[in-house]
Formats: C-alpha cells, sequence, structure tokens
C-alpha cells in the first residue's frame, strides 16, 4: 500500500513539473522590426571579397588592350569563354522575354506593362541600361549577335562600370554630364581596368539594377535596395555583413548563366524539405525550403511547423518591408505634364526629401516599415496584358496572384500591392503604349503632350493609337521575400491569431483566435450566466431562511 | 457527529489535479477563441496544450484505479430518490429538512450525482477529448486520412464541449456547498471523510 502511494506522489509531482513548465512567451504585438540597439558606427573600409580564383585576369594577353568599346571587350571574354555569351543568350537577362507554361502568357519585360514606367517598348535605349546588351536602341537589335553581350555588368569588380540611360546597354565611353543638365560630370569608363579585374558576380552588381527597380533605390520592390549591399543583421539575417554575408546567387544559384528565381513564375510552395547538394532534382534551389526544410521549427516551437503547409515562411518572417528605404506604394501619371508658371519642369519633395510630384511621371507615394497585405499564392501570377480588354470602368490588375485556400499548392503570402493610374485607349480598349524618353519631339518626358507619346507608342506595338485615351486606376503585386528578418523579429502567434489582426482578410480557413460562431459564442456564455444567476439566487433564499432560523 | 471515510487519497489528488487542470485549460481556452486578452495567445496556447497532456496522463491513472477498484459502479445511474432529491434541492435545503440520500462508502454519490457526473464522464469529456486532440493533430489528418473534416466544425465541438464544462464547473462549486453542512462536502474532498448528521 505504502508503495502505491509513494508512486502516486512522484506522478503527482511529474505532473505539477510538466504543467508548469511553460516557456515565458515575446511581447505579442511588437509590429516593426527596427534595430534592436543601435550599434556604434563601423569606420572599418569595405571589405573586398577575397579572390580565389584560379586566372588572374590583369595578367592575360587578350585584356592588354585600350579598348574603345563594350563590345571589343566582349569579343576578348568570349574568345576563352567560348561558349557565355550562347548560354547568356538563352536567359531572361538577354531576351527580356518568359513564356508563362501554365496561363501561356508572354511576360518578360519586353511584353508586359505594369504601372510603374509601364512599358520598354519605343524606350529601349533608355530602357536597356539594365540590359545585359549593348545597342539595344529599337526593334533591330541583333539578338544573336554574340557580342552584343555585355560580360562586364555583371562580372565588374571595380565598382566603377555603369551603364547610362539613354546610352543604348552602353556606358559613357567619353566624359559626359551626368545626370544631364546637372552640372556635374562622369568620368570615361576606364575598360582595360574593369576588364582585368572581371570576378564572379556581387551584391553590387546585382544591386546595380534590382535595387533600383522603377527608376530609384527600393522603389519598386520593397524589399530589395541598396542597403543590401552591406545589410547590418536586422535588415537581412542572411546577408548580414558582420553574420552570414550572404551574396544574391548564394540562393539564386546559376547554371550556365540561367539565374535561380523568377517573379514570374515563383515557387510559392515547396513542401519537399531540404534539396541536398548533388541530389538530381530540377527543383528550384531559391526557395527557404531548400535549406530549411519543411519542418524548421524543431526542438524550439514545434507548433509552428504545423503552419508551414499553409503559411509562406516570409509571411511570419519578413514582418514588414521598405524597412531602410522608402518604397513607391502609388503613382498617378494621369497628373503629369503639369508645368511652373514660366513652363518648366516641377518636382516637388516630400517632408521626406524624396520627389512626390514631378512634371515628366504625376504624383508619387512613398511609404517606410510597410506592413504587407497577405494573399493565396500558387505561384502562378496572371497578368492584364498588351490587348487586354481595358474600358476604364474598372480597376486592371496588372498583376493577379492565382491561389486559394482550397489548393493545396497555395500558400499565404506577403505581397506588396501597389497602385497606380495611367493611360489606356479608350478606343482600342486596351493598357495604352507610349513613348516616354528620348530626344525626340514625341517623348513625353520632353514635351508633356500625350497624344503625340501615345501616337508614337501605340504605333511600335502594330495596334495604331484610336485617339481617344483615358487613365485607369491599376494595381499590381509584388511578392515579398528578400530582407527577412532575424527570428526574434519575426511575427507573434497573436499579429495574425486576433480579431483584425493581420490576416484578417484572408479567407477560406479557420484560424483559432480570429475565427468564432457569433451565435454559439452568445448561447454558450447566456448559458453559463444563467447558470450563475441561478445558483446565487438559491444560494441567496438559502442564507435568508437560515437567517429566519430554519 | 458520525464520520465516514468516503474520498480515497488519490482519488483526492485526482480531483483537485483535475481542478486546477480544468481551470487552467477553461482560462486559457477561452483566450485562444478570442473571447478576451489575458496572458496572450502563445502562453496560452502553451499552458493549454501542456495542461491538456497532464490531464490525458491523469486520466489514463483515474481509469485504470477505477477499474481496478470497482469504483465506476459509483456512476451507474438510478431511478431511485431522484423526484425526490430534486424536491430536496427546491424545497428542503431551504428548511434544512432532513437529506433524502444517506452517503456510504458503497453508495457516496446522490443520484443526481450520479447522474450529472455520468453525463460529464459519458458526454462532455469525451467530446472535449476527441475535438481536442483532432485540433492538436490538425496537421496529421490527411496522414489519417481525415481530410474530410473541417477545422472549422472540430473547433465549433470543441467550443460546445467548453460551454457545457463551464456550466457543470459553476453548478459543481455551488451544489458543493449543498451537503449536509455548507462545508461537508468540500470538507470530504479534502479530508476524505465525510461528516454526517
Amino acid at each position: 500500500m505504502n508503495k502505491y502511494i509513494s508512486l502516486i506522489t512522484a506522478l503527482a509531482i511529474g505532473m505539477l513539473v510538466v504543467s508548469t513548465s511553460w516557456s515565458t512567451s515575446k511581447p505579442e504585438a511588437t509590429e516593426k522590426a527596427e534595430p534592436a540597439k543601435t550599434e556604434p558606427a563601423k569606420t572599418e573600409e569595405k571589405q573586398k571579397p577575397e579572390n580565389k580564383s584560379t586566372a588572374d585576369h590583369s595578367k592575360f594577353k587578350e585584356l592588354k588592350t585600350n579598348f574603345q568599346n563594350g563590345p571589343q571587350v566582349t569579343k576578348a571574354c568570349i574568345s576563352c569563354h567560348t561558349e557565355a555569351a550562347k548560354q547568356v543568350h538563352a536567359t531572361k537577362h538577354w531576351t527580356w522575354e518568359f513564356l508563362n507554361p501554365d496561363t501561356k502568357q508572354k511576360l518578360g519585360k519586353k511584353h508586359v506593362i505594369n504601372n510603374f514606367c509601364t512599358s520598354v517598348k519605343t524606350n529601349q535605349s533608355f530602357c536597356s541600361a539594365c540590359h545585359v546588351g549593348y545597342g539595344w536602341k529599337d526593334d533591330s537589335f541583333d539578338f544573336k549577335k554574340e557580342t552584343n553581350v555585355d560580360c562586364l555588368v555583371c562580372h565588374d569588380t571595380t565598382g566603377t562600370y555603369k551603364k547610362l540611360p539613354g546610352l543604348a546597354g552602353h556606358p559613357n565611353y567619353q566624359r559626359m554630364e551626368w545626370p544631364p543638365h546637372s552640372g556635374k560630370y562622369r568620368e570615361a569608363v576606364d575598360l582595360k581596368k574593369v576588364a582585368q579585374n572581371v570576378g564572379k558576380t556581387s551584391r553590387d552588381t546585382c544591386g546595380g539594377c534590382h535595387f533600383y527597380g522603377g527608376g530609384g533605390n527600393g522603389v519598386k520592390h520593397g524589399d530589395l535596395d541598396s542597403t543590401l549591399a552591406e545589410p547590418e543583421r536586422y535588415l537581412d539575417v542572411h546577408m548580414d555583413k558582420d553574420g552570414l554575408n550572404f551574396t544574391c546567387g548564394k540562393c539564386h544559384q546559376s547554371d550556365a548563366h540561367e539565374v535561380a528565381g523568377s517573379r514570374y513564375a515563383p515557387t510559392a510552395a515547396d513542401d519537399k524539405g531540404v534539396l541536398i547538394k548533388g541530389s538530381k532534382s530540377d527543383r528550384n534551389p531559391n526557395t527557404c525550403q531548400a535549406c530549411h526544410g519543411n519542418t524548421p521549427h524543431d526542438g524550439v516551437e514545434p507548433k509552428l511547423n504545423d503552419h508551414t503547409n499553409r503559411i509562406a515562411c516570409q509571411t511570419c518572417h519578413i514582418p514588414a518591408f521598405a524597412r531602410a528605404f522608402a518604397t513607391k506604394m502609388s503613382w498617378d501619371w494621369s497628373t503629369a505634364g503639369r508645368l511652373s508658371e514660366k513652363g518648366e519642369r516641377l518636382q516637388i519633395k516630400g517632408s521626406d526629401g524624396r520627389v512626390i510630384y514631378d512634371s515628366k511621371k504625376g504624383d508619387f507615394t512613398y511609404e517606410k516599415y510597410v506592413i504587407p497585405k497577405y494573399k493565396w499564392f500558387n505561384g502562378s501570377v496572371k497578368y492584364t496584358l498588351f490587348g487586354d480588354k481595358v474600358d476604364g470602368t474598372e480597376k486592371v490588375k496588372i498583376s493577379e496572384f492565382m491561389g486559394s485556400a482550397d489548393d493545396p499548392g497555395s500558400r499565404i503570402w506577403p505581397v506588396k500591392v501597389f497602385t497606380g493610374k495611367q493611360p489606356f485607349d479608350a478606343g482600342n480598349q486596351t493598357l495604352a503604349v507610349f513613348h516616354t524618353a528620348g530626344e525626340d519631339d514625341a517623348a513625353f518626358w520632353g514635351n508633356y503632350n500625350w497624344e503625340k507619346a501615345l501616337q508614337v507608342g501605340m504605333a511600335a506595338t502594330g495596334t495604331p493609337f484610336s485617339g481617344k485615351y483615358g487613365f485607369v486606376e491599376t494595381e499590381s503585386v509584388w511578392p515579398i521575400t528578400h530582407m527577412v528578418a532575424p527570428k526574434e523579429d519575426a511575427l507573434t502567434c497573436a499579429q495574425c491569431h486576433t480579431k483584425n489582426g493581420r490576416l484578417e482578410e484572408v479567407g477560406g480557413i479557420y484560424m483559432p483566435g480570429r475565427d468564432s460562431n457569433a451565435v454559439l459564442d452568445f448561447l454558450g456564455f447566456s448559458a453559463a450566466l444563467l447558470t450563475l444567476i441561478g445558483v446565487l439566487i438559491h444560494g441567496g433564499i438559502r442564507i435568508i431562511m437560515s437567517k429566519k432560523g430554519y | 457527529m458520525e464520520r465516514i471515510y468516503i474520498f480515497k487519497r488519490f482519488e483526492r489528488f485526482w480531483h483537485w489535479t483535475q481542478a486546477l487542470l480544468i481551470i487552467l485549460m477553461m482560462i486559457t481556452g477561452f483566450e485562444i477563441h478570442g473571447a478576451y486578452n489575458f496572458i496572450g495567445f502563445h502562453s496560452a496556447v502553451t499552458v493549454h496544450t501542456t495542461a491538456a497532456w497532464a490531464l490525458i496522463t491523469l486520466w489514463v491513472f483515474a481509469i485504470f484505479w477505477h477499474f481496478t477498484t470497482g469504483e465506476w459502479k459509483q456512476y451507474i445511474p438510478t431511478a431511485e430518490k431522484v423526484q425526490a432529491m430534486m424536491l430536496y434541492y427546491v424545497t428542503g435545503i431551504f428548511t434544512h429538512a432532513p437529506h433524502p440520500f444517506r452517503q456510504t462508502t458503497l453508495s457516496k454519490h446522490n443520484p443526481l450525482q450520479r447522474l450529472a457526473y455520468l453525463f460529464v464522464k459519458l458526454m462532455i469529456n469525451p467530446l472535449i477529448w476527441v475535438t481536442g486532440l483532432l485540433y492538436l493533430f490538425y496537421n496529421s489528418w490527411s496522414e489519417w486520412g481525415l481530410d474530410w473534416l473541417s477545422l472549422g466544425w472540430v473547433a465549433t465541438f470543441h467550443v460546445i464541449g467548453a460551454f457545457m464544462m463551464l456550466i457543470f464547473f459553476i453548478a459543481h462549486i455551488y451544489l458543493a456547498t449543498a451537503g449536509h453542512t455548507p462545508t461537508s462536502h468540500i470538507k470530504a474532498m479534502i479530508t476524505g471523510w465525510e461528516e454526517l448528521d
């Protein structure tokens, strides 16, 4: 009997220990991931990546030449790297084209119309400052010519190679005023030096274009800006310059110049676990799961693993975007063209110093520390392309994320929703292509005349301008996937598991803390309250009766 | 005054541990349900889940105890004196009329208690346990071939069970004062000894 009692006592103690051993929780309402503490400013020089190459390009006689232009450098490059240009020719960086295998939509910068600068057509000599080629100024560009490939824009390590808008993908070979009419001058590029110092791609070379998408730092994506060249830990736990110090290519692995990771057909859900190095697989190596697997919270907070079949990693781990630079959230082209009393271009700056009105472009809004919107996403993006019917009566979904709660391949993703107002051809009932930049009479950025800009732009599409135009409201959706915050800044449970929380608008699922049956709650609490009142009355009568001497 | 020993040591331990765990689970459960903010959703889930496992463990021992000791027979329902008990609660209790039921070691619950506890054991508890475990193992549903279930419905039935438990809890606490003296049941639950008239 005594043994039996001690067994039970041991069990009791055991259970008390278990029932009191829950961990203390984090504060629930941290909305912004900000640096936890300000570190003292670091004065040390930015460290050059250690050169482990087996080839010192400065010793190659092919590169001991005073190159006159980019294509001459490329010619030297491909005299050894014989297949490089052909490989580049097959990539989106070169073709600016992408055929979505699911929707059959023809995408890529060459074809889509976005709600930033809208379209590349008739503006190639400007846009091609971010093309990996030389000379793309109009439709006559030779996409087959190997020396048209620009090797240096990605492989420069000197930081001195810069392609300028308006030069059709070339850097300036002569000293020139830049920005135009600024009174400042940019020295001619030293092609020999750049060529002799080529190396691997870097955060600086990728960022040269990708940090500045949409026409400025952090403008387009909100999760990519120049701070990623040397980020602190709070901003990007992987690229942290004093920590893991990842390059872009660490995740965006490339094979034969084809870089993994595509915004046109992203991998929204990856449930196959860790992608082991060397394993035969055609999976996208550029997902969180490819390294972390689908149960990355083992031993820390296993319940979180139960979320990975519904929620993209990014949803919790990127609590806000535009955490370093403000990102553009809207662009209204309809107000463009307003000039000063003297007939000069206006540029009005907001309180943070960024331009919020420009005669060339219209009105903008910028936001910092933006809380994303959340959407079901299965990786398929549907675009409204040139020729798709737009009659101006309803908001045009420039890009729309497909997916739903019923689709096992969908996850809840954080997104940036960018709204705009831009020209459409009211006669042809389509989004309009217009001529933006150039030295000619029709470019909107010189003459502020919509009719002329539309005439030239539409003519280039093969569908002549109808003569009638208007401005239509548009919306585009951008996945938030960069600038992963350290784990201590990840969302806490209650930021979603509450009424009016982050995922308030996400439908199709039952979420504890957010959802409940109002009728059941009313009936349940009423019944409990009536029971309480009943026993209080019963007890009251007992007390009164007992005082009366019963 | 006569005293009889009706609640053995394990039974008392079981009762009070279960009481503590159920109170914790009601507080945290309704917080998880979104009824209020108290200790925060994250802590509420941790406490609720930990308490659930502790209670399951306790239950395994309690069921074992009930069957090995034959104490399960205490819950066999009887129609005898049910009416008399109900009448007592609406009249006699106010005038200190003699209690219609006399406890013995072999029959320690009055007929209404038997019915109430049987309802808890066969209805409320299984509802809470089944829906609760399904809730907890939501991610294994497809492995178990339970894809046809909806979390919304499982949660709804779990909440129905919780409301029933809450109502039982209120009534139970009050009726603990309805013994031969207002404190005699409570004392018995602590010491094991019930005082009789």
